[in-house]
């Protein structure tokens, strides 16, 4: 089969691999018909993220038909066109016992700190993810699930992380109505947490970025007020005097270890890997929110230490909120919103990739070119 | 304002912002929240019929953080450690907890060596890597490299020369010692 795969940092290529097999019996494989690149697969693609190994496969959004089926399967069978969450969990550890699939603790031999990500370095587990061809999805009966008929595939692939972790992230910041909400970060999970903050009845919705680009879309998708930091000699300031200097309610960081604004930080982090990310987003958003408000992060970190302004935090009462995202947890009701008309999570797609052009792909995505805001990558032959 | 006890005036009541966005407040309820509380007993163990998973078949020693009791019953397959970076990062996970900085760092230094193997090793094949096809640069053309960056307020284009020299560095240095070595094993011939 054709499958992207790692060459090491800024280098990806299309290889020629096996076809993967049942290793367990309760796998499925899958055989992609769509899947995306996220802006964590960012991360790996610069090198930071530690055990990333050369030669894995990358893909942790993507959806597909079922082509084979271990021997204790029962939920799926040979044909299903299923969505797979990027989580992969077995439900029934203590944590997914309790509805933290992201957190489970039966998939991930390297790591107790994570749960078990398609595509997402040894650290996640080491499994091989979904901008192939085919991918192997263990416990087939627990995360995958057909994809509703009148659900467009677009939509779907997108439901796999970027809208149910933007959603999620609103949900931390324990929105009330009327509440102000600043979102950090313009890229998919931004765009979502933003749209998501207005459903859970935000008064006010702010988002944060420096692509002129991003922001024009976070204004006519998410139907936000917006800001580009570079504006302003200090966006903290600038946010303190927008709110009455009260800050905001709640303050969302979606954007996680390879954030801008702070060229020592971005140095240190992204390119000599000293930190296990930039934490700009972070101390801004810990800086901007009011005191006793809520931080809610959906941006992701590497397991090292990050030069986080934590004295700020604790001096002003924040609560501090995050987590990988239990998808399935948040789909029965993202297909309603969907269903009636609150959300078209596709309308952020901009790219549509051949699989044979991901190096291409993960370049605009990585250097932020042609307006680039989500790119598919389209397998071979679909 | 923040120095009184009043709250800010709202720009928008709830009323006009339903009347504006589709869906304004369809999840005010916390109730309607799906993860609203974080820990909530699942009934339906989401499609799971087992107390503990049926255990994968471990078909070479499978490295794991000294954290867990025992192997996972289920783990992923790819690329099995290998070389020296593969003597690196079992060294990393047998004497290191995921608590200790030198496992983390000692794995992204495994991570450098892999991609120095492999590159080696590419080179020994009939496709080689390639700088150029596999960092995508080529889409600088395409895709409106120059005009992306200029004139539009990125903080990120201070940064963006950096990136060639971190993919170019590595092979910049292993030349350098490969003539270092050959003018130093001349010099001992002479």
């Amino acid at each position: 089969m054709r499958a992207m795969v790692y060459r090491g940092p800024y280098k990806v290529r299309v290889e020629e691999k096996d076809v993967p097999v049942v290793e367990h019996p309760n796998d499925a494989i899958v055989r992609v018909t769509l899947a995306a690149i996220c802006g964590s697969d960012l991360h790996l693609y610069h090198g930071m993220m530690p055990d990333t190994r050369v030669g894995m496969t990358f893909g942790h959004e993507f959806i597909g038909v079922v082509e084979d089926v271990g021997s204790s399967v029962v939920n799926l069978k040979r044909g299903d066109r299923v969505m797979v969450p990027f989580n992969i969990f077995c439900g029934t550890c203590w944590f997914c016992a309790r509805g933290l699939y992201s957190n489970c603790h039966n998939v991930n031999p390297n790591a107790t700190a994570v749960g078990g990500i398609y595509g997402y370095s040894h650290t996640c587990g080491g499994y091989d993810g979904g901008q192939a061809e085919y991918v192997r999805v263990p416990f087939a009966d627990v995360g995958p699930t057909v994809i509703p008929e009148w659900m467009d595939d677009e939509d779907a692939v997108m439901l796999t992380d970027a809208l149910a972790t933007g959603y999620f992230g609103a949900q931390l910041g324990d929105i009330v109505e009327g509440d102000v909400v600043v979102v950090f970060g313009a890229g998919p999970v931004g765009l979502f947490a933003a749209k998501s903050a207005w459903l859970m009845g935000a008064g006010r919705v702010i988002v944060i970025d420096h692509l002129e680009y991003r922001l024009a879309k976070a204004r006519t998708f998410a139907h936000a007020e917006t800001y580009n930091f570079t504006e302003y000699d200090d966006i903290v300031v600038h946010m303190k005097k927008i709110t009455d200097h009260l800050g905001a309610d709640v303050a969302i960081d979606a954007v996680g270890a390879e954030a801008d604004g702070n060229l020592t930080q971005h140095v240190t982090a992204a390119k000599l890997k000293l930190q296990g990310g930039s934490p700009v987003a972070l101390n801004w958003a810990i800086d901007s929110v009011r005191k006793g408000g809520t931080i809610s992060v959906m941006g992701a970190y590497g397991p090292m230490f990050s030069a986080v302004k934590f004295g700020d935090a604790l001096n002003k009462g924040l609560t501090l909120r995050m987590n990988q995202c239990p998808v399935k947890r948040q789909w029965p009701r993202l297909f309603e919103h969907i269903r009636n008309g609150y959300l078209k999570p596709s309308d952020i797609v901009t790219h549509r990739i051949p699989l044979e052009h991901i190096a291409e792909g993960y370049h605009i995505f990585s250097a932020k070119l042609d307006d680039c805001i989500k790119p598919l990558i389209v397998p071979s032959g679909t | 304002m923040a120095y009184t006890s009043e709250r800010p005036p709202r720009a928008e009541s709830s009323d006009d912002l339903r009347a504006r966005i589709p869906g304004w407040g369809v999840d005010l309820d916390p109730k309607d929240r799906p993860s609203v509380p974080k820990l909530r007993i699942q009934e339906d163990r989401t499609g799971a019929h087992w107390e503990f998973p049926e255990r994968q078949e471990e078909k070479w020693p499978r490295e794991r953080s000294t954290e867990h009791k025992f192997l996972t019953p289920v783990f992923g397959t790819s690329c099995p450690p290998h070389g020296i970076s593969g003597a690196m990062r079992r060294f990393a996970y047998r004497k290191y907890s995921e608590a200790r900085a030198a496992h983390w760092l000692l794995l992204l230094a495994a991570d450098r060596v892999d991609a120095g193997e492999q590159h080696l090793r590419s080179l020994l094949t009939t496709r080689p890597d390639n700088p150029i096809t596999q960092t995508g640069v080529r889409s600088e053309v395409f895709a409106h490299g120059i005009s992306a960056r200029i004139g539009r307020k990125r903080a990120d284009v201070r940064h963006h020369p950096l990136d060639p020299i971190i993919v170019a560095a590595p092979w910049v240095v292993a030349a350098g010692l490969v003539v270092k070595t050959v003018r130093s094993v001349r010099r001992r011939r002479r």
